[in-house]
């Protein structure tokens, strides 16, 4: 168990990068927690498995440092880091048992038989596949070789962390629920540092105490489950996480308000800075209708199930509402209320307005 | 309701009559040889099993039988081999895969009575390349034309040289066909080498393997070509494989009907060694 560090770290795979472009990832410097659960999230190409091969050692990262308790270990290769990894595909070496697949790792570092023993009946009781131990690894079904290559990685008791990049991909959605909470468990039982990489929100927020959100090979922001969705700090962030993501307006920032489409908004507190593009962010959830407020006319009302989703046009723009009752009809005309704590201003993409002092 | 109705054999028709002329008529002919005699004419005595007793029992037979048993295990244990570790260590990407595929595949495009001729001017004591520079330069006696020894050398490494691609290449084919997973994961469990190819690469190769294997047996088992256009079976009987004596005897000598009966064994033992193998090669994965 180990705290890792990643300080300044950046990648280019190409061999002499010249501006930002060149890298994969940018200038990223985190710290995790020994034993917390993290998330990597973003959309596909932002650079996520990238990071988690230069954590796990099967990428040397162009700058930069990854230490492991205070540990430099960016030059050791994956053997030594003590890390486990979970892949996308599940991994597990079809001649094998599912014991011998769990003992695997232990028989290559040469733990005594008695331990290896042990160790693999722990684990198999851990993850439920104890009566599978002595059946031939290759016919298991997608979600129990997804388990064993778990397996194989928590079976060593001295690993730094466990790592997981997009394992749940090909398993199917009615064991996906089961296979999360699984991990969630694992966690809790095992206590290891976990790295989980994904671009599905409800995975990242389900499983981790904590998100890391990137986008274009940068970090965005590091926040709780709670945190990302209250308050993002980038409306890339906004727009990502929740369904429907944030709506971004564009509008005028002035003091405290924001003029959208010639209404004035309330903030939560002052705006920064005065350069840049300004977008008014708020989530459809905040967006409520009433007597009075701004004028929208509204377009499509969608029923997906739990709320609506209401589309409405104020002026030439489209803006989303959530709501679970008195539904607007169609082509009605209706008056909409942000919600001033929600609202924010974000400049050139992140976000600009002071929190209110509470 | 449907209504059942034989129109679907009309559909495998043409199929059976092709396979009836190009392999069931000419097999039933030979069948018919193998227990009859002949002296011309197109008269004919029946035999019944007397020539296939006599094949079986002829010192003659069975020593290229022997011949022709050694020969196979010989090009099995080498090129297998070879042919995996080719595979191994050829590049999986870049600039000198296809440069590799395209040296790997020039010998299989040759004619094979093209290969035997170019292996006899190669080796030929004194005027051949190699046959000079071993007697000449190194001063190694070799003379395939002369030594047994010799003989059997170059027609194995003629086989080697001509076939082992076709195992290189289908192993190659498994082995990109191994995710990189598969890789980093086996750096994570900390495998060596060796267990990367015990419990990686060689049962991802498996199935491939088993082609090229029972390729490689059915082939080399009935080669004729080459060794006839090399040795000419020689020098004595000593390079006379199977398929050889065969013609000799069938079409040198003009006996129909023992040559009739050996080819039916011939094609029984080839049958049953290849079944044989693919069964045991294959039980695994039926469990």
């Amino acid at each position: 168990m180990a705290q890792i560090k990643l300080s300044n770290l950046r990648h280019s795979y190409m061999p002499s990068p010249t501006g930002p472009e060149d890298y994969a990832l940018k200038e990223i410097d985190v710290t995790w927690r020994d034993g917390g659960a993290y998330a990597l999230l973003g959309p596909s190409g932002c650079g996520k498995s990238t990071l988690l091969n230069i954590i796990s050692g099967l990428l040397t990262p162009s700058e930069g440092q990854i230490l492991f308790d205070d540990r430099d270990v960016t030059a050791l290769p994956p053997d030594q880091r003590n890390i486990a990894q979970v892949f996308q595909f599940p991994v597990i070496y079809d001649t094998m048992t599912v014991g011998e697949n769990l003992a695997f790792p232990l028989k290559n570092r040469g733990v005594e038989p008695a331990k290896i023993k042990r160790r693999v009946d722990e684990i198999a009781e851990m993850l439920d596949v104890t009566d599978m131990l002595n059946t031939r690894a290759s016919g298991l079904s997608p979600d129990n070789k997804q388990k064993i290559s778990m397996g194989r990685g928590l079976v060593r008791d001295d690993v730094n962390a466990v790592m997981f990049d997009e394992p749940l991909t090909v398993i199917d959605p009615h064991l996906k629920w089961k296979l999360r909470s699984k991990l969630k468990e694992l966690h809790q039982k095992v206590q290891a540092t976990m790295i989980y990489v994904t671009h599905d929100q409800t995975e990242a927020l389900t499983f981790a105490d904590e998100v890391v959100v990137m986008q274009d090979g940068e970090v965005v922001q590091i926040g709780t489950p709670v945190e990302l969705f209250e308050r993002p700090q980038h409306t890339f962030v906004g727009h990502f996480i929740g369904s429907p993501g944030m709506n971004v307006l564009p509008c005028e920032a002035r003091g405290d308000r924001a003029v959208f489409e010639g209404h004035e908004v309330m903030l939560e507190g002052p705006t920064k800075g005065d350069s840049g593009h300004t977008d008014l962010g708020i989530r459809p959830e905040y967006v409520g209708f009433g007597d009075s407020g701004i004028p929208a006319h509204v377009t499509k009302v969608a029923d997906i199930g739990r709320h609506f989703v209401v589309s409405a046009m104020v002026g030439n723009t489209t803006l989303k509402a959530v709501t679970e009752h008195s539904v607007p009809e169609p082509g009605s005309q209706v008056f909409l209320q942000f919600k001033p704590e929600q609202s924010r201003v974000y400049r050139d993409g992140w976000i600009a307005t002071e929190e209110r002092a509470r | 309701m449907r209504t059942e109705n034989q129109k679907a054999w009309f559909f495998v028709l043409p199929v059976l009559a092709l396979v009836a002329f190009n392999a069931l008529v000419p097999m039933m002919t030979v069948v018919n040889y193998s227990v009859q005699e002949t002296f011309g004419n197109n008269q004919f005595f029946w035999e019944g099993l007397g020539w296939f007793e006599q094949i079986l029992r002829s010192d003659r037979f069975q020593a290229a039988l022997g011949r022709q048993f050694l020969f196979t295990a010989m090009i099995l244990a080498i090129e297998v081999p070879l042919g995996v570790i080719v595979a191994l260590s050829m590049p999986r990407k870049g600039f000198w895969v296809p440069v590799c595929l395209v040296l790997m595949a020039l010998p299989m495009l040759i004619p094979w009575n093209v290969v035997g001729s170019m292996w006899n001017i190669f080796t030929l004591p004194k005027i051949g390349l190699l046959g000079y520079f071993l007697n000449d330069v190194l001063g190694v006696n070799y003379d395939m034309t002369q030594q047994p020894l010799s003989a059997w050398i170059t027609v194995i490494v003629m086989d080697v040289w001509h076939w082992t691609s076709l195992v290189v290449l289908l192993c190659y084919a498994g082995l990109v066909s191994i995710p990189d997973a598969y890789y980093q994961a086996a750096k994570i469990d900390g495998a060596s080498p060796w267990s990367v190819f015990r419990y990686i690469q060689l049962p991802k190769m498996k199935t491939v393997l088993t082609i090229a294997v029972l390729l490689r047996f059915m082939d080399s088992f009935n080669i004729y070509t080459e060794p006839f256009v090399l040795t000419g079976g020689g020098p004595g009987n000593s390079t006379t494989l199977l398929s050889i004596d065969l013609v000799k005897i069938a079409l040198g000598q003009f006996d129909l009907g023992p040559a009739a009966a050996m080819s039916l064994i011939y094609f029984a033992i080839t049958l049953l060694v290849s079944w044989v193998f693919y069964t045991l090669m294959t039980k695994d994965d039926a469990q």
